[in-house]
């Protein structure tokens, strides 16, 4: 054997061992041993087991909440994933209308989270924002205080603003990398353009698609300064989503031990998500793989 | 079915051409008869995939006209002009079967589904792609993919042309050979106009009857394979065909005889003749390297050249000579002696070509 | 400088991609490695350069062991099938770029980078940056910057493949007369065999990670130690067939008999694979011994000024190498001619038991 071993290059993993051990695995193993003890003080603390765990998962208010996530995440992406597509499809390819095009579709995403919920709050109000004061006018009673369905299409309506070009930027590259050849072939085959979109455009964007989905997803999930600025998780509980559950929890009340279970549940439950999207799509591409 | 016309075709994809070097494609006036398999031969950059998206539609040509079957089609959009065309790299949709694959131009434009069947199967056997109808395409190696792509060509039945855009680009050079077989064979049984564009000479001898051998956006000639290389039209087209390429001596007319630098060359009296009367001092000629008799003794009306060195290419070799300060190539086969020092060269009458202004000029044989 | 590989395995993940290679390159030699893809020629020049390492065996340079050595330490210079150059920089500074690292003097760069470019016919681009040029412009630069540095090693791996034929036509010839003048070991990595031949020197011919054998190119070519030897080293490869040789006669496939010559008529009798090169067979006999065989066109395929003709009848598959185009209809019949005195033999092991004596050269 001539290979050459040499274990000093061991040592070059060594600061990045060290970055994760204080970026992630300090941090969760704090919150693990939350989340087994009731703690009281320095000194005064019990064992709990999974004590902390039943309460959350039988806890009403905090089902609701994970419903209303869920409902939340799915209606964004059914429809973030669509109009998304539908913008990189008509985004111009060349010229400086391509550059113009780019910049305005990026635009949202460059505003922090709280800004925008800043910017939506304002946009919304009935009497000085532009939204809110023409709904009122065209006779609609718009109020996102005090009607929830006018504070979850709000929120909806922001989350797309925001994320939509997200999807769009993914898809526009995407879009860009099917040679000329495929579209030159597709009109020689006399194909419509529902066809090309269907047949050549789409298999293309599964692979972009993925990880939009996937990203805007775990995004969501985990979504908290735009509604606690826009509506603070009203009216009632209306808006109240898992993030801002947590935090009242934690930092309002001072429930740590329950506050860490359900950190550690709200994390399960994205990993499980994630994982179970992600299994199900590299299946279905390895079954075409296989073929006959 | 039908027949390809180009007439005073120009092509430039500048905004304000000046000089003819800006234009991809120059004055270019061609027929391609029903049925034909034709090659459009050419270095990379002489215009010949340019030349091929005019033909299909794909490009608007800056002047001049196409027309198919004596009408001008420069208006139609590819969809409309029945054209067929396989690109360089395989264009197959990923998604769908074979079949499906195959079955496409036809459902596009809602052809019944049982002519859809039959059609594809039709085309599927001569292909030999039977078996693989149920495959996703995707899965498929290069040449099965091209074969698919050609399919969607063959289901066709209203496709008056089919163009290839240097097909076997991406062909295992194993599995060549028997795709060019598989072309010839398609083309003798649906009788359809081909077009193969390559830079290969040997994909366009052997898939085409007749070659177009363009030059900066000129055909200088149209031709069988042999023609090319038995009289290339051209100075390109001699440098271009064949392995090594022609050989050419600049030569002029002087005191009763025709000269190369400062040899006299053993030639016959038209060629004097010719080369006496030609308006251009350009005035080259040409001998391919396969017709030189090399001699290891002097003969009757042999030049003696000088011989630089030899290489053995295995079962023939070709030897590097120097006739009046020109160097030359000359092609020795097996059995014969490879000549030392000096050589003793003949260039028999019919097989030297006269090149005034790079184009070949006809000599009286006596 | 000579390289020695000595017992060279070549494992990645369980496969086996270079076997036992014992191989002795000598100091200004131009060698050629021929086999088809996948046959292990990249890898072995990745071994030579340094830039993996052998699982099993030894790397020598001038006798030294470098089997360890890195790339960075070996003075090697590769040469790859893309045309690899620094985009942003000139043609000049690429070619320039490997003596600026080992800090030569600039007068001394300006010299060697002038006639670098000039042996290679770029003296005229040189301000140009590589994208602006055509392929074989490019290449040259590639080739520039690896023959700049009087590397021990220069390494090619199939540097010609993405160029017209012409262009190769032409780098083939300059590449023989730029080495002919240099003492460093050239290794030139091809799958086409009439690409060997034109280079010359020696061919080492690996098949799956093995050498098959290695000598003089010529040698190589005409004295094929096996079938497969003979069948990587030459195109169209040559033909087989089988056939039984009784007495004074040989038959293939007990359809066609023809008479043994003088030079076949020491082997044992018994059954034995025949081997005709592709250019021994022609339309027209070329000597009174010659045997006609009847066959059937499947394709003409015609190259300029060579035709390669494939046939077949009941019993066996060939392509005849023509010199000259001659067309043919698919599937009508022809008549050919094949020397029987130009005819190898191969036992049923594929080793070779009979050269034919009356090839050049030999």
């Amino acid at each position: 054997m001539n290979k050459v071993y040499n274990n000093r290059a061991w040592w070059l993993i060594l600061p990045m061992l060290l970055l994760v051990a204080f970026s992630a695995v300090i941090p969760l193993m704090t919150v693990v041993n939350y989340s087994v003890q009731d703690v009281f003080d320095a000194n005064t603390r019990f064992f709990t087991g999974t004590e902390w765990f039943k309460e959350m998962l039988n806890d009403p208010a905090l089902q609701a909440a994970v419903l209303r996530q869920f409902a939340f995440s799915l209606t964004i992406l059914a429809i973030e994933v669509p109009l998304g597509i539908g913008i990189a499809l008509i985004m111009p390819k060349k010229g400086w209308q391509a550059s113009v095009a780019l910049i305005l579709v990026t635009m949202p995403l460059l505003i922090p989270w709280n800004v925008v919920g800043s910017i939506w709050q304002i946009f919304t109000r009935g009497d000085i924002g532009l939204m809110g004061w023409s709904l009122r006018e065209l006779g609609y009673g718009y109020n996102i205080t005090s009607n929830p369905v006018d504070a979850w299409a709000t929120i909806i309506l922001m989350d797309v603003w925001h994320w939509t070009s997200l999807i769009a930027l993914l898809c526009y590259s995407g879009l860009r990398s099917i040679p000329d050849a495929y579209y030159q072939a597709a009109r020689i085959d006399r194909a419509s353009k529902w066809a090309v979109f269907r047949y050549i455009q789409l298999p293309k964007l599964t692979n972009v698609l993925v990880i939009g989905v996937l990203l805007r997803f775990m995004h969501s999930f985990m979504i908290y300064a735009e509604p606690f600025v826009l509506t603070g998780g009203g009216p009632g509980s209306s808006t109240t989503f898992l993030s801002q559950s947590l935090t009242t929890m934690a930092i309002g009340q001072q429930d740590l031990g329950p506050s860490a279970a359900f950190s550690l549940i709200y994390f399960l439950i994205i990993l499980l998500v994630t994982w179970v999207f992600y299994t199900a799509i590299m299946n279905m591409q390895k079954d075409n793989n296989k073929g006959a | 079915m039908a027949e390809i016309t180009l007439k005073s075709l120009a092509h430039t994809y500048l905004e304000n051409p000046k000089s003819p070097q800006d234009y991809a494609i120059r004055e270019l006036n061609h027929v391609w008869q029903q049925g034909g398999a034709y090659a459009l031969l050419g270095p990379s950059g002489c215009g010949k995939s340019t030349l091929l998206n005019i033909i299909s539609g794909l490009l608007e040509p800056s002047s001049g006209e196409v027309l198919f079957d004596g009408e001008v089609v420069n208006d139609l959009p590819p969809e409309a002009r029945n054209i067929a065309q396989v690109f360089q790299f395989p264009v197959i949709y990923d998604t769908m079967t074979v079949y499906d694959n195959l079955a496409f131009p036809l459902r596009n434009v809602k052809t019944p589904e049982a002519r859809v069947h039959e059609r594809v199967m039709e085309v599927a056997d001569v292909l030999e792609l039977t078996s693989q109808l149920k495959r996703k395409a995707k899965n498929l190696t290069a040449d099965e993919k091209q074969k698919v792509s050609m399919g969607r060509g063959l289901v066709r039945d209203d496709v008056s042309a089919i163009l290839f855009d240097e097909p076997l680009t991406v062909i295992d050079p194993q599995l060549k050979w028997t795709l060019r077989r598989k072309l010839k064979d398609i083309h003798q049984r649906f009788q359809i106009t081909m077009v193969y564009v390559t830079h290969d000479q040997l994909e366009a001898s052997t898939f085409a009857d007749k070659i177009a051998v363009m030059y900066e956006g000129q055909v200088v000639q149209f031709g069988t394979p042999r023609e090319l290389f038995e009289t290339p039209n051209h100075t390109f087209v001699g440098y271009f065909i064949g392995s090594p390429g022609m050989n050419f001596l600049d030569v002029s007319a002087r005191d009763g005889a025709v000269w190369a630098g400062d040899t006299a060359l053993t030639v016959e009296q038209g060629v004097r003749d010719a080369i006496e009367k030609a308006s251009s001092s350009n005035i080259k000629l040409g001998i391919r390297p396969e017709f030189i008799e090399v001699h290891t003794e002097p003969v009757e009306g042999g030049m003696s050249a000088q011989v630089d060195h030899a290489q053995d290419l295995g079962t023939y070799s070709i030897v590097y000579l120097t006739l009046g300060g020109i160097s030359l190539k000359a092609r020795i086969e097996e059995d014969q002696t490879t000549p030392t020092g000096t050589a003793w060269l003949r260039f028999p009458d019919e097989r030297l070509g006269l090149y005034v202004d790079e184009y070949r000029v006809e000599v009286d044989h006596e | 400088m000579s390289l020695n590989l000595e017992n060279i395995d070549r494992v990645v993940g369980g496969e086996t991609h270079i076997a036992d290679m014992n191989l002795t390159l000598e100091p200004g030699s131009f060698n050629v490695l021929l086999g088809r893809t996948l046959s292990g020629k990249t890898t072995l020049m990745r071994l030579m350069a340094g830039l993996d390492t052998p699982t099993r065996g030894r790397v020598l340079m001038n006798g030294q062991d470098v089997t360890g050595r890195s790339v960075r330490h070996r003075n090697v210079s590769m040469v790859y099938q893309q045309f690899i150059n620094y985009p942003s920089l000139t043609v000049y500074d690429n070619i320039a770029s490997p003596l600026k690292l080992a800090k030569v003097g600039r007068a001394e760069i300006d010299r060697r980078v002038r006639g670098i470019a000039e042996m290679l016919h770029i003296e005229h681009l040189l301000d140009r940056q590589p994208l602006e040029l055509s392929g074989g412009q490019q290449q040259r630069t590639a080739m520039g910057r690896a023959l700049v540095k009087d590397a021990d090693v220069v390494l090619f791996d199939e540097p010609l493949v993405n160029l017209d034929y012409k262009l190769r036509e032409e780098f083939r010839e300059e590449l023989r007369a730029v080495f002919s003048e240099r003492n460093c070991i050239a290794v030139y990595a091809t799958t086409e065999p009439a690409e060997a031949l034109a280079l010359g020197g020696n061919t080492a011919i690996l098949h799956q990670g093995r050498l098959l054998q290695y000598g003089p190119t010529a040698d190589v070519y005409h004295r094929p130690i096996d079938i497969r030897a003979a069948e990587m080293f030459s195109e169209p490869p040559i033909n087989i067939v089988k056939g039984t040789l009784s007495g004074s006669e040989i038959s293939f496939d007990n359809t066609l008999h023809f008479p043994v010559g003088n030079d076949l008529s020491t082997l044992e009798p018994g059954e034995y694979r025949f081997g005709i090169r592709a250019s021994h067979i022609s339309l027209t006999p070329r000597a009174k011994s010659d045997i006609e065989i009847h066959m059937i066109v499947d394709l003409a395929e015609i190259s300029g000024s060579e035709t390669f003709l494939h046939v077949h009848n009941e019993h066996f598959y060939m392509t005849v190498h023509l010199e000259g185009v001659h067309e043919f209809r698919v599937d009508s019949p022809v008549k050919l001619y094949f020397p029987a005195h130009k005819v190898y033999a191969f036992d049923h092991e594929g080793a070779v038991v009979h050269i034919p004596t009356h090839l050049r050269g030999i």
